[in-house]
């Protein structure tokens, strides 16, 4: 199939399809960074002093930080004095008290984006709390996780109610100095989600947040907290998705997750930023640091993400395995199309006896696209009888595009079992075949083989999500035919 | 149904159909043998659309319609129908979806409604059971873990599901143990039908103990040296194929 290109290339043109811009007036900082810029941010929000004092330090120790260079991505320097930190929507009172009071025109970009705000809508269900650039508009479902004592919010929210929360568990999981892209974050994230799932309870729905960076020149920074006390179980799901701009986007948000005694948290991720276009011209650059600690006995967290969009990635979801028997999990499908790059993958820090991890990782390259996989499996030498296991996955589309995967092992304690796995292949011209012989388009082949590729990730997501996400893929793909 | 006039094809630089003439009428069933490297399985292949062959002369009509001008998949839709000598395998990807997939292609392109789920599966239950295959390769990957007997089993499977008017079977009978080769045998035969045509390329005189062909064709070299009714197929397994090479010659 290779001998035909124009074909190959006239599919893959696939446009995004979530590129438009909401005109909203927005209550923006004028670009650049200092501590007064910091010391705005937190006044905006009106947030105590332990937490500016935070944002501080965070902000100075960022100063004497570097960017980090050893990721397999290529861009142009980021001038970070030329970015605004700060963006709102202009609301008539502060924060809206239910949906008839968001602004008609963020429903609408919800609509098209085929989010659910609404409790009769598609994903009924599932509790939003939507982040529209920096500040939460609405969120939904609040009552019956009251009642089940469950706190779901925004960050700003939780700051103002539950200070005592945030205090004790903000930057525990991921320091405030801990890279360059969190420390940065540290000191200026705007606003976020927060969860707390009290000991002992099952959250009853899935929590869902929608990401979306509207306004130009503005990086966001979110930054999600989650908790899971004793016993308590917690399935979130994150889904991002950017307009059209020309001028390439900083996002770098955090991830903390928290899991105590016997407590589950499972943590999807549909990411579907804007990419760039068929160019390269454009697109997010996603800087995140996702990090979970199974700070207790039998713990687990369980990261599941399928990564479609941005002009660059660069994200390890992580798992810190503490607590005795605790088990981490890391599933993830990255597409990378056009000149797209991804440097993702994991890291799963063995520090107690008997902690199990499972890494699946399924890179799919297309087009110009760089895709590496990079994982760290680090077993202490506490971690008496912990277990790995590692499965890394490549499929390449067409001749231009590369993978590479860089696993990463430090085994100290000799009771340790580690596996590694890795595959590489094109999709095949016989698969190809074989299904276009059966009276299969060439679309609907590919679409068909990639997806049987994935279909270990996808098993992993909420049912609803993984049918959004496999509809994402194809149109991420469609016709990448090798 | 199928004419072939003249045809050539090569593949990396190498010539191996040198002039292929062939007509099959629709109720027949032609058996292709040959040694191996004859170009039996490139003749399978190109008639089927495969890409990696050049083709550099001849004509091939379908059904009045210039094969060679269609797509693959839309020579599939047109009634043609391979059955693979290697049915590759493809992880992930459900046999039974893969199948109800290619049947609504199918019917899509001759203007039918898609089947829905339950009438499918009815449908395959039956087939199955007809072809003596257990129920658990409903839910397993097109031909992932399959033995080389059960892939086999499975290419004709979809052949009974797709109906097809003109089946090319490339060495089918490869690797089958007796029994299976009678299953395979009984699906075949169970296809034949006044309307359609069945082409089996194949080594072995074994395979048309039990398919019966209307004409047997020798291929060697790129050419079809020889063609004659089924007791050709009982000399070629006496005499050897060198028997027919050295008889053009003579």
């Amino acid at each position: 199939m290779a001998s035909k290109p124009s074909e190959v290339e006239a599919l893959i043109g696939q446009k995004y399809r979530h590129g438009f811009v909401t005109d909203i007036e927005s209550d923006s900082l004028p670009p650049g960074l200092n501590e007064d810029v910091v010391a705005a941010i937190s006044r905006k929000k009106n947030e105590p002093q332990f937490l500016l004092d935070w944002r501080l330090e965070a902000y100075r120790h960022w100063q004497t930080m570097q960017e980090p260079t050893w990721a397999h991505v290529h861009y142009k320097p980021i001038d970070y004095q030329d970015i605004s930190y700060y963006s709102a929507p202009r609301a008539p009172v502060n924060a809206p008290k239910s949906l008839d009071e968001v602004d008609p025109k963020l429903l609408a970009t919800y609509a098209k984006l085929g989010i659910p705000l609404h409790e009769r809508a598609r994903l009924a269900g599932v509790a939003v709390d939507a982040v529209f650039d920096s500040v939460s508009v609405a969120t939904t479902f609040k009552d019956k996780l009251a009642k089940a004592g469950v706190i779901f919010c925004s960050f700003s929210e939780a700051v103002h109610n539950h200070p005592e929360l945030i205090e004790q568990y903000l930057g525990s999981v991921v320091p405030a100095g801990d890279n360059f892209f969190a420390a940065l974050n540290s000191a200026v994230f705007s606003d976020g989600s927060f969860v707390y799932v009290p000991r002992g309870v099952r959250c009853p729905m899935e929590l869902s947040t929608y990401f979306r960076i509207n306004a130009a020149k503005t990086g966001q920074f979110e930054r999600t907290l989650i908790i899971a006390a004793e016993g308590a179980t917690v399935s979130y799901l994150e889904g991002c998705t950017a307009p059209m701009r020309d001028e390439n986007q900083l996002h770098a948000a955090v991830v903390e997750l928290v899991a105590l005694d016997d407590a589950t948290i499972k943590y999807s991720t549909v990411q579907n930023w804007y990419p760039g276009d068929e160019n390269g011209i454009g697109g997010i650059y996603n800087f995140v640091t996702k990090r979970g600690e199974c700070r207790g006995r039998n713990a687990k967290i369980s990261w599941t993400q399928v990564e479609t969009g941005s002009a660059i990635t660069w994200k390890y979801p992580s798992c810190v395995l503490k607590g005795e028997g605790s088990i981490g999990e890391f599933y993830s499908v990255a597409v990378a199309n056009h000149y797209q790059q991804a440097d993702t993958g994991t890291k799963m820090i063995h520090v107690g006896r008997n902690t199990k991890s499972t890494i699946v990782s399924k890179g799919i390259s297309a087009g110009h696209a760089e895709n590496t996989y990079r994982g760290q499996v680090k077993i202490l030498p506490s971690a008496e009888g912990a277990r790995n296991f590692t499965q890394c996955d490549s499929l390449l589309m067409g001749g231009a595009c590369a993978a590479h995967t860089f696993p990463y092992m430090e085994v100290k304690n000799p009771t340790a079992t580690v596996e590694h796995e890795a595959s590489t292949s094109k999709i095949g011209e016989d698969q190809l075949f074989y299904c276009l012989q059966r009276g299969i388009t060439a679309e609907d082949a590919v679409n068909m083989i990639v997806s049987g590729f994935c279909k270990v990730v996808f098993k992993e997501l909420p049912m609803e999500f993984a049918v959004e996400a496999q509809n994402l893929l194809c149109v991420s793909l469609e016709g990448s035919v090798g | 149904m199928l004419k072939i006039e003249n045809l050539t094809a090569r593949v990396a630089g190498k010539d191996i159909l040198n002039g292929i003439d062939l007509s099959i009428n629709a109720g027949e069933v032609h058996a292709i043998m040959g040694p191996n490297g004859s170009g039996k399985s490139t003749l399978a292949q190109v008639l089927a659309g495969r890409e990696d062959y050049e083709i550099t002369g001849g004509r091939v009509t379908f059904d009045g319609q210039d094969l060679l001008a269609l797509k693959p998949e839309e020579r599939a839709r047109a009634g043609l129908f391979l059955g693979f000598q290697y049915p590759v395998e493809i992880p992930g990807v459900n046999n039974v979806y893969l199948l109800k997939a290619a049947l609504n292609a199918k019917r899509k392109a001759a203007g039918l409604p898609e089947v829905d789920a339950y009438e499918f599966l009815a449908l395959i239950k039956q087939k199955m059971k007809f072809m003596e295959m257990s129920e658990t390769f409903l839910t397993r990957g097109v031909n992932e873990g399959f033995s080389g007997g059960e892939k086999k089993r499975n290419e004709i499977l979809q052949m009974l599901v797709l109906e097809p008017k003109l089946a090319i079977l490339d060495e089918t009978d490869s690797g089958l143990d007796i029994d299976a080769l009678k299953i395979v045998a009984k699906g075949v035969n169970s296809l034949r039908d006044p309307k359609r045509a069945v082409v089996l390329v194949t080594h072995y005189q074994r395979l048309l103990d039990y398919i019966v062909p209307d004409q047997v064709h020798v291929l060697s070299g790129g050419r079809i040296l020889k063609s004659g009714d089924k007791s050709l197929a009982f000399e070629l397994e006496e005499r050897g194929y060198d028997w027919v090479k050295a008889s053009r010659v003579a």
